[in-house]
């Protein structure tokens, strides 16, 4: 990929990125991701991973993101009205971001120079395939297995329970109403 | 020296396995099993052990002299090259001891189901009882000091528990304690002595404890270190052993069960430090002066307890005494280098004390549990079997020739005389006299004159049943006939036991036949005049004592309240004591020091927690923070320590 | 060509980026975006030190990680929904039950 390529793709991410984290609504903040995500599968093709990259995209684009914005919708949050919060957390995070950054950079900064040009079919789905069900066979299984509790488990989690509805919520409220008053007392 | 094999022999586990279940059937099931099943099983378990060490004997037997049996139950330390086992060994040293424990043990279990036998808490009485033959096998049959330890702090226990055993007396309860304590002095100097030894050998690169090891490289050990070891176990053996200076606790340990007393006070525990300086005999050998200390507080200890037995009127206390005085001869014995003629009195001493206490225990039996010698007397009549046994036991203490004490004092004695301890060899045959003195009066007092019995107990006097008159007689037996396994060499068969032991004690040397012939005649007329004396004192001119006493006076009231012995440690030891813990202890040190350490540590974690607390503000994200400030750290010195190495 | 490096220092700007967003922002939803970013800054880096290497491996793990992030998007979505219904609302810092 050539520089000027990558420095456009680069300074998209960056500020859609920037965009996710400074957005004030959550639905800004979600296209602010799309529009990184989308910029990092382009990075990604361009650095040869051509099968990745485009998973990449279908994947996060088509399914992970529109469960965030299913989810915004059904708690129907448009804005966010008390956002500022704790200005020294705010201070004290951004610093030790700032400090990541530097340590980071100094990491990378030293990185090998150039790629080698890629061999033939590098990236390519067969060579894809090749690794993950011979190489990372158990781990792609196993990845299935988590996948599977995972919807099971977010079913269970997110469900209405009619039934012990009032004992969830008034277990809950109640312990932590005795906990507020002990510690008045 | 030792040109025997070792064989290895697993059947010695069994030995320690049998009374160790006896232990925790008697303690977890003993009261609901009942009386019948608690007595079987607990006397089954001394039998067992007593078989096994007769097999064990036999195999020993079968192999050629200076050879021993070993097991090994389990790895214990191993530290760097510090290797100890728990490790058995069955030599002819540990066979005559097991032997004793065992067999004497197996007999006094058997008279305890009768002595006990309307104790309400008779579970609890025999899982101490086989508990004491386990540390007491495990004390014999330990290959190593550190073993060996554990046995000896094992029977100190189960004599604690044991006098205390009617703990509801607040007197028996604190002579238990007195007991503990005086026995812990002792302990200290015999773990003291274990850390100079093995430090002597460690920095020699030796690193063990093992005797048979030790024994070989005995060598490697200094001369003062030795003296050092040498006078540290004695300190531990004075404990144990009840001798000077720490005999003061025997007398009174009087209190618990009589077949306690036989058992534990008399036949084995107390005869352990004698083994203990016989296993160490290598030891000892090397320091002459340290040999010279033992004879001499086993003849002086002999002498004072045999005079204290003279004023004494508590027939166990009497008995108390004498065991002091006899274990003064063993010592006296070890330290003139006869550690076999030690070894041999152990064993003569365990058949006939046992016996004097068991009859005793009869006596008391048969008057409702009276031992006071002055409301005794006449009982021949009543109670024909312990009359005759008891007889039996005291010629046998006595030193009557042809008895079994006979044989075994005449060694030590012998040895004393030949190793050039002249005045310890006259102390120790006055001391015969007044052996035959005072045990005769014991048994005048008891069985002869005039009944002086409370007229209530009278009707109720009765011979003791067969199951306690039975061990009565068996033991009589062995008093009378045990003797004749160590006849002087050269008489018959000859010195049996001293051969045997020979391999594992050593040589003593011995004087020509004449010479040795002169020397018992000697002793035995000591002892013979004493027993005559307490004829005529007791049985034939009963008046005379009073007057004996009226005319000597202070040294009679010395006597009878036992020099005063116990005033002068109250005095100089206890009180110091007592004042220092109260004023120094409680007031200063307690109150302020150690309060305020403990009560500062308290606010200071209480403080500290009230301060730290804040930091769970439950909010995720100051955890994320923290999460990343730790990650900051680890990142940071990864690059330094990237930038330093390239 | 594009040097690797520069490919890591962006990897770098975007997982501080992540990283801010999770540290600064309070609404939850927001956070799980931000853990995305996260993930996908160091996605780019796997691929990018894999390529430097001449490996296909890299990619590989990106296969799992995006896995792995479909499903804690997944079950941690499901937790904020549950915890909206429970506590009526999805601020970091009001979700405080843990505290002392």
């Amino acid at each position: 990929m050539e520089v000027g390529v990558f420095a456009f793709f680069a300074v998209l991410a960056v500020v859609s990125a920037l965009g996710v984290v400074l957005q004030r609504s959550p639905v800004h903040s979600l296209l602010a991701l799309v529009a990184t995500l989308l910029a990092i599968s382009a990075l990604l093709i361009g650095l040869g991973a051509v099968a990745i990259g485009f998973l990449l995209a279908i994947v996060y684009v088509g399914a992970i993101v529109v469960v965030f914005l299913f989810v915004i919708w059904l708690l129907n949050l448009q804005r966010d009205p008390g956002e500022p919060g704790h200005l020294a957390a705010k201070f004290f995070g951004a610093f030790a971001v700032a400090a990541l950054t530097a340590e980071l950079f100094a990491f990378f900064v030293r990185a090998p120079v150039g790629p080698p040009p890629a061999p033939a079919g590098y990236g390519s789905v067969d060579r894809l395939a090749d690794l993950i069900f011979r190489d990372y066979l158990v781990a792609f299984e196993a990845t299935s297995l988590l996948l599977l509790v995972a919807v099971v488990g977010a079913v269970a989690v997110a469900r209405r329970w009619p039934a012990d509805q009032p004992r969830r919520s008034g277990a809950g409220a109640s312990a932590h109403g005795e906990l507020r008053r002990a510690e008045r007392a | 020296m030792v040109n025997g094999v070792v064989v290895e022999f697993p059947a010695l586990k069994l030995m320690l396995l049998l009374p160790a279940l006896g232990v925790v059937f008697n303690l977890f099931l003993g009261r609901r099993a009942g009386r019948a099943i608690v007595n079987v099983v607990s006397v089954a378990a001394v039998v067992g052990a007593f078989l096994l060490a007769l097999w064990a004997l036999g195999e020993l037997l079968a192999l050629p002299a200076g050879s021993a049996l070993k097991a090994t139950l389990w790895s214990w330390i191993y530290v760097g090259p510090l290797q100890i086992d728990l490790g058995l060994r069955f030599d002819a040293l540990a066979a005559v001891m097991t032997l004793v424990v065992s067999g004497v043990g197996s007999i006094i279990h058997l008279y305890s189901c009768g002595y006990m036998g309307e104790d309400p808490d008779y579970a609890r009485f025999f899982a101490y009882m086989n508990l004491f033959t386990l540390s007491m096998l495990v004390l014999v049959l330990g290959n190593n000091l550190l073993f060996m330890f554990i046995g000896w702090e094992g029977v100190g226990l189960c004599s604690y528990l044991l006098i205390a055993f009617w703990y509801d007396n607040a007197q028996f309860a604190y002579n238990g304690r007195k007991a503990f304590v005086v026995n812990r002095i002792g302990d200290a100097g015999f773990l003291l002595g274990i850390f100079a030894l093995a430090a002597a050998f460690a920095s020699r690169g030796l690193w063990t404890l093992d005797f048979a090891a030790m024994r070989e490289h005995i060598s490697l050990v200094s001369s003062a270190v030795a003296t050092m070891a040498g006078l540290l176990f004695f300190l531990g053996a004075t404990g144990k052993s009840a001798q000077i200076p720490l005999y003061v606790w025997l007398p009174d340990a009087m209190v618990g069960p009589t077949p306690v007393s036989a058992l534990i006070h008399a036949a084995t525990m107390v005869t352990a430090g004698v083994y203990m300086v016989a296993r160490l005999g290598f030891l000892y050998q090397l320091t002459p002066a340290t040999m010279e200390v033992v004879a001499a507080v086993g003849a002086i200890t002999a002498f004072f307890a045999a005079t204290v037995a003279l004023a004494q009127s508590d027939i166990k206390r009497v008995l108390a005494y004498s065991t002091i005085s006899q274990i003064g001869y063993m010592f006296l014995g070890a330290g003139a280098g006869a550690f076999g003629a030690a070894i041999f009195h152990i064993v003569t001493h365990a058949f006939f004390k046992a016996l004097l206490f068991l009859g005793a225990g009869s006596v008391m039996h048969a008057l409702g549990g009276e031992q006071d010698m002055s409301r005794m007397g006449g009982l021949r009549r009543k109670l024909p079997v312990t009359h005759a046994t008891m007889l039996v036991a005291t010629l046998a203490i006595t030193a009557v020739p042809g008895f079994s004490g006979f044989f075994s004092k005449d060694e030590i004695l012998e040895a004393a005389y030949v190793s050039g301890h002249y005045w310890l060899w006259g102390l120790g045959v006055i001391t015969a006299g007044l052996t035959g003195l005072y045990m005769f009066r014991l048994f005048f007092l008891t069985f002869y004159g005039r009944s002086r019995v409370e007229a209530a107990r009278l009707p109720r006097l009765h011979e003791s049943p067969a199951v306690m008159t039975i061990p009565l007689v068996i033991l009589a037996l062995l008093s009378l006939g045990g003797g004749w396994i160590g006849l002087p060499a050269g008489m018959l068969w000859g010195d049996r036991i001293g051969e045997f032991l020979r391999p594992v004690v050593g040589q003593v040397k011995s004087v020509p036949g004449l010479e040795a012939l002169a020397l018992s005649a000697v002793a035995s007329a000591a002892a013979l005049s004493g027993l005559v004396l307490a004829f005529v004192f007791y049985v034939a001119a009963p008046g005379l004592p009073e007057r004996a006493a009226a005319w000597s006076g202070a040294l009679y009231r010395a006597l009878r309240e036992k020099y005063y012995v116990d005033e002068l440690y109250d005095f100089l030891v206890t009180r110091p004591l007592f004042f220092l813990s109260d004023v120094a202890f409680d007031r200063v040190i307690d109150s302020y020091a150690i309060e305020g350490l403990v009560d500062g540590a308290a606010a200071a974690a209480r403080g500290g927690a009230a301060a730290i607390r804040r930091v769970e503000t439950g909010n995720v994200q100051h955890y994320a923070l923290t999460y990343l400030c730790g990650a900051l750290a680890v990142l940071a010195y990864c690059l330094y320590y990237s930038m330093r190495h390239g | 060509m594009t040097p690797v490096s520069y490919y890591l220092v962006l990897g770098a700007a975007l997982f501080a980026i992540g990283v801010a967003g999770v540290v600064i922002r309070r609404n939850l939803i927001v956070i799980f975006m931000s853990i995305e970013v996260m993930l996908n800054a160091v996605n780019l880096t796997l691929v990018a030190l894999g390529r430097a290497l001449g490996s296909t491996d890299g990619q590989v793990m990106v296969f799992f990680v995006m896995t792995v992030g479909a499903a804690e998007a997944a079950v941690g979505l499901a937790l904020i929904l549950a915890a909206f219904r429970s506590r009526h609302t999805i601020k970091a810092d009001e979700l405080n039950l843990m505290r002392w």
